[in-house]
């Protein structure tokens, strides 16, 4: 298991090496002048040229990647144009209320999705079924930017219950996290009542209620448990959902995380800010993505005795695999 | 006994295979209903100049942010343009881009996945590593980062949401591929002396259409919302172009005071994916009944 966990971990570096080199590229060929737009169009080509070197814009490509490259390696994403103060200071200020937002999201959806896909499953074709299945098909298709203006106009226009924007103590993440979690809910949803759907007809199912056990036990510890595989991969897939409908909503609600931090940089041509907010959602979603790798193996016992046998067949394996080289 | 043509043959056999699905599709009632929607979009948007009552950035500054009526069926917005129209327009917006950026997507994600999965190797490395790192990237976000590299427009938007697809495309090719390169008739067709590029054109490609064509329609959704959002941030499609993000971005803070002006735009995207969606759902169930529960 511990080599599967460093495995996993080395195979993370050669992605995030690459992150790196795709947000450099995407960076370098954005047109316009840093330099030139911080110091207006008066400034004199000399004092535009010794910001250019102040903010390191000078040099070749590759120069300019391995300064930045370097810089990641000891912490320093480089200095926000507009505010200058080091991107890492900004992203530490506001990564934890987008982090926030995006595992509210997940434990939401992720608390009422399962039990409403088990329910949908359990009572098929009920009104009940018809009710989250059209639910969950609703909330696919709404843009969330959208759910987000719909629930200000009810809660806060119409009740007036909740603050339209801004972060003001935890109700202000009530309709964010609403929001956003529309479309991930239903996915969730969907995945659970399909997949429970798949087990529930499974022989060791009757088996399981002819031997008497009661029908909650049945469904927990045999259906649910069973069904759990896929419905994991999509919650991992539901957090990068999460990041990105932060990095939108956040704009309508004045959230100040990431996502706002972001989209106010690219029209500032914030480079830094915005390879630095990129960054660090990689980061956090490759993080995430591994843990998911991890739960499987915890949730399902055949992935790690998969894991161990092909491990065993691999030394065995081996010296088969070279024995054509060593014929030939 | 008189021998039947083989291009006889096959091209009934061919047809056969189209009205089944087509049968199949025509069972499936959500489906068809998705599809008629579908098709009213598609009429409107060619025909938008004829619809709407007005044109697209007609502006009247007596008659700003009018409630539905008579003459503004959905009202006007902040300068006093129809919405009513603006919407039809933007369905030719929306939809032009939905397609376009899924056809990029579709199109690069294809032939990098045929490449990856016919020639392996260190090229299949190549491709599928770079995948994985897009992969890393939400597809949103990269999105959001392409479209503040390229700049605004609609061609950029496009473009954005187009590269953000390729590697779901590409990595259903490339397993498709993966399965259908080892059948007895590539093998048959390598033999007698073929191009790989034969191979994969008239082999490979024809067999591993369905999960392409399935993939494709559940995107188109995706990429709806996708260009809207990217416009609603005010990173894609620019006013006074009619697009249903940007009109939603421009309404969002009379939301207090004028909600219809939000609420249409809103309503035109969500019956459009969902439509696309549902004519999605019934085209997967149609080309592959095993997968129907």
């Amino acid at each position: 298991m511990l080599r599967y966990v460093i495995r996993r971990l080395l195979t993370m570096i050669p992605i995030l090496l690459g992150v790196t080199i795709i947000i450099f590229t995407m960076m370098y060929f954005t047109p316009g002048d840093p330099a030139r737009m911080i110091l207006g169009d008066e400034a004199s080509e000399e004092t535009v040229q010794e910001l250019r070197e102040e903010l390191g814009l000078t040099g070749s490509f590759f120069e300019r990647y391995w300064d930045y490259l370097s810089g990641i390696l000891r912490g320093d994403l480089g200095t926000s144009y507009t505010t200058r103060l080091p991107v890492t200071e900004e992203i530490a200020a506001r990564f934890p209320v987008t982090f926030r937002i995006a595992c509210l999201v997940c434990l939401f959806s992720i608390c009422v999705g399962i039990p409403a896909g088990i329910i949908s499953a359990i009572r098929q074709y009920s009104i009940l079924d018809y009710v989250v299945t059209i639910g969950a098909m609703l909330g696919i298709c709404m843009p969330n930017f959208w759910l987000a203006l719909l629930l200000i106009l009810f809660f806060s226009v119409f009740l007036g219950i909740l603050p339209p924007s801004g972060l003001y103590g935890w109700t202000s993440y009530i309709m964010p996290v609403l929001s956003i979690s529309a479309a991930t809910l239903a996915t969730i949803t969907r995945m659970t009542r399909s997949s429970m759907l798949e087990v529930i007809r499974a022989d060791y199912i009757r088996t399981a209620r002819a031997k008497g056990q009661s029908e909650r036990l049945v469904i927990v510890r045999h259906a649910l448990k069973n069904a759990l595989i896929p419905i994991i991969t999509v919650i991992g897939f539901q957090f990068a959902n999460g990041l990105s409908g932060a990095v939108v909503n956040e704009q309508i609600f004045a959230i100040p995380g990431i996502g706002k931090m972001m989209v106010d940089a690219i029209r500032a041509r914030n480079y830094p800010l915005v390879q630095g907010g990129t960054l660090v959602i990689a980061l956090t979603y490759s993080i995430l993505n591994l843990i998911i790798d991890l739960i499987y193996a915890f949730v399902d016992p055949r992935i790690k005795t998969q894991y161990a046998r092909a491990k065993k067949t691999r030394k065995h394996a081996k010296p088969a695999e070279q024995l054509p080289q060593e014929v030939a | 006994m008189r021998s039947v043509e083989p291009g006889i043959l096959e091209d009934s056999k061919k047809r056969s295979q189209f009205v089944d699905i087509w049968r199949r599709l025509c069972k499936n009632r959500l489906a068809v209903l998705g599809m008629i929607v579908l098709l009213i979009l598609v009429f409107a948007a060619i025909f938008a100049d004829v619809i709407a009552p007005y044109d697209y950035a007609q502006q009247d500054y007596t008659a700003l942010h009018q409630t539905p009526s008579l003459k503004h069926i959905f009202g006007t917005d902040n300068t006093g343009r129809d919405i009513f129209s603006r919407i039809i327009y933007g369905a030719r917006t929306s939809l032009v881009v939905g397609f376009v950026s899924l056809a990029v997507g579709c199109l690069t994600g294809c032939i990098l996945g045929a490449i990856a999965g016919y020639c392996g190797g260190g090229i299949e490395i190549a491709i599928m590593g770079f995948c994985d790192i897009l992969l890393a990237i939400p597809q949103t976000v990269l999105a959001i980062a392409i479209a503040s590299t390229l700049g605004t427009g609609t061609v950029n938007a496009m473009i954005a949401v187009g590269i953000s697809s390729i590697p779901n495309f590409c990595r259903i090719v490339r397993s498709s591929t993966m399965t259908v390169k080892d059948q007895e008739y590539v093998e048959a067709a390598r033999a007698i002396g073929s191009s790989s590029f034969h191979i994969v054109r008239k082999h490979i490609f024809p067999n591993i259409l369905a999960p392409i064509i399935v993939q494709a329609t559940l995107n188109i959704g995706k990429a709806i919302i996708m260009c809207a959002a990217l416009s609603f941030l005010g990173l894609g499609i620019q006013p006074p172009e009619a697009e249903w993000g940007n009109m939603l971005s421009s309404a969002r803070q009379f939301v207090r005071d004028y909600p219809h002006e939000v609420i249409f735009p809103g309503l035109a995207i969500m019956l459009t994916v969902l439509a696309c969606n549902l004519f999605g759902d019934g085209l997967r169930d149609a080309l592959d009944p095993k997968l129907k529960r």
